[in-house]
């Protein structure tokens, strides 16, 4: 089940709000998919994203994948603990495995975002 | 068909477990109004006539000149063992190791190559080749394009003119821009890197360049100032790019330790063939810094299950296969078994032996200036070079062809090497290996002094 | 049982001792560097190893074993063609007029190697039905790029600068896309039609006032031949567009199909496919490029032009401005192309015809076999390779397309293409090509139905495949996280050399 204090895309991100701004990441789900993470390509703090735009990339052994912005806002921070344990996508990706934390422009979007039942939903259906 | 090995009922008995009575049967989707009739080709050449035609061919270029001619391809001896080893099947009819498990040979070995190169550059990360000196560098510039996400190229005229002219043409295609910086036209440093221009070209804050390419040595041979190149580069945001000559890395300064970002060039003097101009092997380094933008494969060390060394090509993701139209680059053949002729090369030569290769090249290069001085055409330049360089004949393509009937093949005309630069319009790229003897030496000197005295006229 | 050799080696860095080695060159006089200045020379001199001449020959003898390889046994790889490499073409490659011929001699003295190169260009033009032929890519993809530059030069010519789109079906090789974004185009993907091949509606629609070009491989990449290819060639051709083909798997078609006579514009050859030229464990390839008249003045420079006096010539710089330019140093992979020559003269066009003839048939006959043990997704009669698809063992039983691979290793095979194209789950390519005999691929089809069964009896035992190589399955992900691409420098590399 994944944790139900947090908000989905159909790309497979995940948000959990934390003041103003976004934690963002990829779910045990798309991790699972890539399978093992050996390198996550993400932006400069300071840099805007508008949502969906693209922020980056994570590669596994045998596939890539883009990263979609799920807010709009600026980027507040990236984890560099990624760039020397990619892994932590894999092991940890809803805590240690977080990609960024961005600034929420415009709170709406958050709500407009998928909660876990739908999110497990589109899981399942997949 | 000479190599199909169908006994007589073999192809009846696969027509009867598919269940028809023709292999027609099975081209019949392609629409009637696009089948091809017969292919107007000869009929199949049996191995004794097809080697007789194939000899005949081979014997009508006449390699048996005393030839003075480098300009990007170099005459050295390759050892014995290098192609006793490449006429292994195991080693040439070996796919590309995607199933590392069963690619060990191929894979170790371009592992050792990387590392040779490494060692030669004195750069960090050396991707397991390209096609040629030509596409590398175009190659490397555009790693500088998409490392700075700038969009200008600075290239000097000190860098091969087909190097070049490959660039332009793959930066035509990215939608990059490459200006060309002007060489000194006269004086000591003539036939350099003019460094004031390049001062000014770097200076434009509305053009701002990814990255700056020059040579060591340059196409006319002569040593640049690549320490005070690379510093310039770097003051303005550019990375610098280092096209090298790998014999060279023996005896003069690698390009790591001058400042170069990325390092490209020729591998065909690693004991690869002159062959016409291919296979040959492109070569491409760069700093740990850069290691995700180097386009094409890299071979890493890892472990199997077991624990044990193996080897594996890494960092995949980077490849078209799997990035497709976000990939750095498109290659995907490269020159493997070419890698391989290097390694082995070098591995023959030995680091005292590539030593060796190159001092001679340039101590038979110092006979080959005062022989020709003697006979009346000086040295055009006056800085250093190593083993090539250019010098002053008048008419001089005329006087190419007069030696070349003579069993000379004096270099190349400057006038046609490098048709943009009048300073040259009078001179022949000349240069000398290791295989050089005094003996071609004199025969070269001889028959220029009577050119130059009586011969023409 | 693996074919291939069991003893791994120590690296040329480990097998290094100072002293060892040596004396292929004469010792240059001692003053031979004097005139360079200090500051341009190698202050401390490369560590390279430092090995005897039978420490090589071992050294690189016993890491050829390691290898599989065409010479040792089958390779069923669908989209490589890996056939068999003719020992004649290594033999012509080397004589010493082709081998010793510099890149710049005066073409007075190169005309035997400039008369195989006119003669192999007419070749490939009558094979491919194109006008004119460029030999100078090296590779494939440099071939799709070339042909990708001079679609893009054609388009500017008229003006027509808005074309700045190409169309790629989702089944295409790697390399169609990203030559696209190389050569200045956005990639559109078209999805692939239920039956494996172009979706002719989906393409028709995306054609338009953007699009430059389309690029096709025919067969498909499942190995299926478009029936519909003309239909599409003439909607491409009324949008203004012109048409690519791939050519990669021109093993189906020769004597059967010209590309040029249908309608492409433009296509490339993988000579190390159809045309025998050995892979090298990687390459050397060379990817020449045919093309119609549409595209001719466009050709990389210099091409070899025949005098009237049949005598043959480059053409000289500035002649032809239409040209792309360079897209390598030199004229081409010229010792790549000498193999190609000698194979195509060797089979001439019965030879020809019958190595489609023969590769079409042996594919159908493997598909036909397997059919019962493994899904075949498209029934249809395929062309020089085939599809199959392992889902129904992977969804029964665990047992992945993956695992099925690496355990034919230790049946003695090298594994087909696995899971290329990605439209097909679980997909196996499987091309045998006409050299291999009945007896081979029977046997091959033995060890596959053989492996089936272990999926269900011992699915471990395939899952942990292979047992029999010289390695068992490697760790990727660290060699991908942390990676070591480099042997570090030897201790004493600083020592000055002893002469």
């Amino acid at each position: 089940m994944v944790p139900g204090d947090l908000r989905y895309t159909k790309d497979h991100e995940w948000i959990r709000v934390d003041g103003d701004e976004a934690v963002v990441g990829i779910t045990q789900f798309a991790a699972d998919q890539l399978g093992d993470i050996v390198f996550v390509e993400l932006p400069d703090a300071g840099r805007a994203l508008t949502q969906h735009a693209t922020f980056g990339v994570v590669e596994s052994v045998k596939a890539v994948s883009d990263l979609f912005s799920p807010l709009a806002g600026e980027v507040t921070a990236a984890n560099d603990a990624l760039a020397g344990s990619p892994e932590l996508v894999n092991s940890d990706p809803f805590g240690e495995g977080w990609m960024l934390r961005i600034r929420i422009a415009d709170a709406a979007q958050v709500e407009a975002l998928l909660d876990a039942a739908a999110y497990e939903q589109l899981v399942s259906e997949a | 068909m000479p190599y199909g090995p169908h006994a007589a009922d073999d192809r009846a008995r696969m027509l009867e477990t598919i269940g028809i009575d023709s292999v027609d049967r099975l081209f019949d989707d392609i629409p009637e109004a696009l089948r091809a009739g017969p292919l107007a080709l000869d009929e199949p050449e049996p191995e004794l006539l097809l080697a007789g035609r194939l000899q005949g061919l081979a014997g009508r270029n006449r390699v048996d000149l005393a030839s003075f001619l480098g300009a990007g391809a170099y005459r050295h001896w390759t050892p014995a063992v290098v192609d006793q080893m490449l006429l292994r099947g195991e080693w040439y009819t070996a796919y590309t190791p995607y199933q590392p498990e069963v690619s060990q040979g191929t894979l170790q070995s371009i592992y050792e190559y990387q590392s040779l190169l490494a060692e030669l550059t004195r750069l960090d990360v050396v991707s397991a080749s390209h096609y040629d000196g030509g596409a590398a560098t175009a190659e490397a510039a555009l790693m500088t394009c998409r490392a700075t996400r700038r969009e200008r190229i600075l290239v000097s005229r000190g860098v091969h003119p087909h190097y070049r002219q490959t660039l332009e043409t793959y930066a035509e295609g990215a939608g990059l821009i490459a200006d060309e910086i002007p060489l000194v036209a006269e004086g000591p440093l003539a036939g350099t890197t003019d460094l004031a221009a390049l001062a000014a070209m770097l200076a434009d804050p509305e053009r701002p360049v990814a990255g700056v390419v020059a040579a060591q040595p340059n196409i006319l041979g002569l040593l640049e100032a690549m320490p005070e190149i690379g510093s310039q580069a770097h003051a303005a945001g550019a990375l610098f790019v280092a096209v090298i000559e790998p014999v060279s890395l023996a005896v003069l300064a690698p390009p790591g330790e001058y400042g170069a970002d990325i390092a490209c060039g020729e591998g065909q003097p690693l004991g690869i063939p002159l062959g016409y101009g291919g296979p040959y092997l492109g070569i491409v380094a760069c700093s740990d810094a850069l290691v995700r933008q180097i386009p094409g494969r890299l071979v890493g060390m890892t472990q199997d299950l077991d624990g044990k060394r193996a080897f594996v090509m890494t960092m995949r993701a980077r490849e078209q296969d799997i990035r497709r139209e976000k990939a750095a680059s498109n290659i995907c053949t490269n020159q493997a078994l070419l890698a391989l002729a290097a390694s082995i090369y070098v591995s023959t030569i030995g680091p005292h032996g590539l030593r060796d290769v190159a001092a001679t090249g340039a101590s038979r290069a110092s006979e080959l200036e005062a022989a020709l001085a003697g006979a009346g055409a000086p040295r055009l330049h006056a800085g250093a070079y190593l083993n090539e360089l250019v010098v002053r004949v008048p008419d001089a393509r005329a006087v190419h062809a007069r030696l070349l009937a003579r069993g000379v093949l004096a270099g190349i005309p400057t006038a046609d090497l490098l048709p943009d630069e009048p300073a040259l319009a009078d001179g022949l790229l000349v240069c000398a290996t290791e295989v050089t003897t005094t003996d071609e030496i004199e025969r070269f000197a001889g028959a220029l002094r009577a050119e130059l005295a009586g011969g023409a006229a | 049982m693996s074919v291939v050799g069991e003893r791994l080696q120590p690296t040329i860095f480990e097998l290094s001792r100072p002293g060892r080695g040596g004396g292929k060159i004469p010792h240059p006089p001692k003053d031979a560097l004097d005139r360079i200045p200090a500051g341009a020379l190698r202050a401390n001199p490369a560590a390279l190893p430092e090995l005897s001449e039978p420490e090589v020959t071992r050294h690189y003898v016993n890491l050829s074993q390691l290898n599989y390889n065409v010479d040792t046994g089958f390779y069923p790889l669908g989209s490589c063609t890996m056939k068999y490499n003719p020992k004649l073409n290594e033999w012509a490659a080397r004589l010493p007029g082709f081998a010793g011929l510099h890149p710049m001699a005066p073409d007075a003295v190169a005309q035997g190697t400039l008369q195989l190169l006119w003669e192999l260009e007419g070749m490939l033009a009558e094979i491919s039905g194109m006008e004119a032929v460029t030999l100078q890519p090296a590779a494939g993809a440099h071939g799709e790029l070339t042909g990708l530059l001079m679609i893009r030069a054609y388009h500017r010519s008229r003006g027509d600068l808005a074309r700045n789109e190409v169309l790629v079906p989702d089944s295409s090789h790697g390399t169609n896309p990203a030559t696209a974004t190389m050569a200045g185009f956005k990639t559109i993907t078209i999805p692939s039609a239920p039956d494996g091949g172009v979706d002719i509606a989906a393409f028709t629609a995306a054609l338009g006032p953007r699009t430059a070009g389309i690029m096709i491989t025919n067969p498909s990449t499942v190995g299926l031949f478009e029936a519909r290819i003309g239909e599409l060639l003439a909607a491409t051709h009324a949008a203004g567009a012109l048409a690519y083909m791939d050519g990669a798997n021109l093993n189906a078609i020769l004597g059967r199909f010209r590309p040029g006579a249908a309608g492409f514009d433009v296509m490339h050859f993988n000579t190390h496919k159809t045309f025998s030229t050995p892979h090298g464990g990687g390459g050397p390839g060379s990817g020449p490029v045919g093309v119609g008249s549409r595209l001719a003045p466009f050709l990389p420079a210099p091409r070899v032009v025949r005098e009237a006096d049949g005598t043959f010539r480059l053409e000289r710089t500035g002649e032809r401005p239409s040209s792309i330019g360079r897209v390598r140093s030199f004229f081409g992979s010229t010792g790549v192309l000498v193999r190609a020559y000698a194979y195509i003269l060797a089979h001439g066009a019965s030879g020809l015809r019958e190595v489609s003839d023969d590769a079409v048939l042996a594919a159908n006959y493997m598909k036909t076999r397997l059919a019962g043990t493994y899904q075949v997704p498209f029934e249809r009669a395929c062309k020089h390779e085939f599809v199959a698809s392992a889902a129904d063992i992977k969804h029964r039983t665990g047992v992945r397309t993956l695992d099925i691979a690496k355990r034919l290793i230790d049946k003695g095979y090298h594994p087909p293409t696995i899971y290329f194209p990605l439209i097909v789950e679980e997909g196996m390519l499987i091309e045998p090509t006409e050299t291999e005999s009945l007896e081979t691929m029977d046997a091959f089809i033995e060890a596959l139905i053989e492996i089936a069964h272990e999926a269900e009896t011992d699915p471990d035992l395939v899952k942990s495949a292979p047992h029999d190589a010289p390695v068992k399955r490697l760790d990727e992900a660290t060699a991908a996280r942390q990676p070591n691409l480099r042997w570090r420098a030897m201790a004493g590399a600083q020592m000055p050399c002893p002469d």
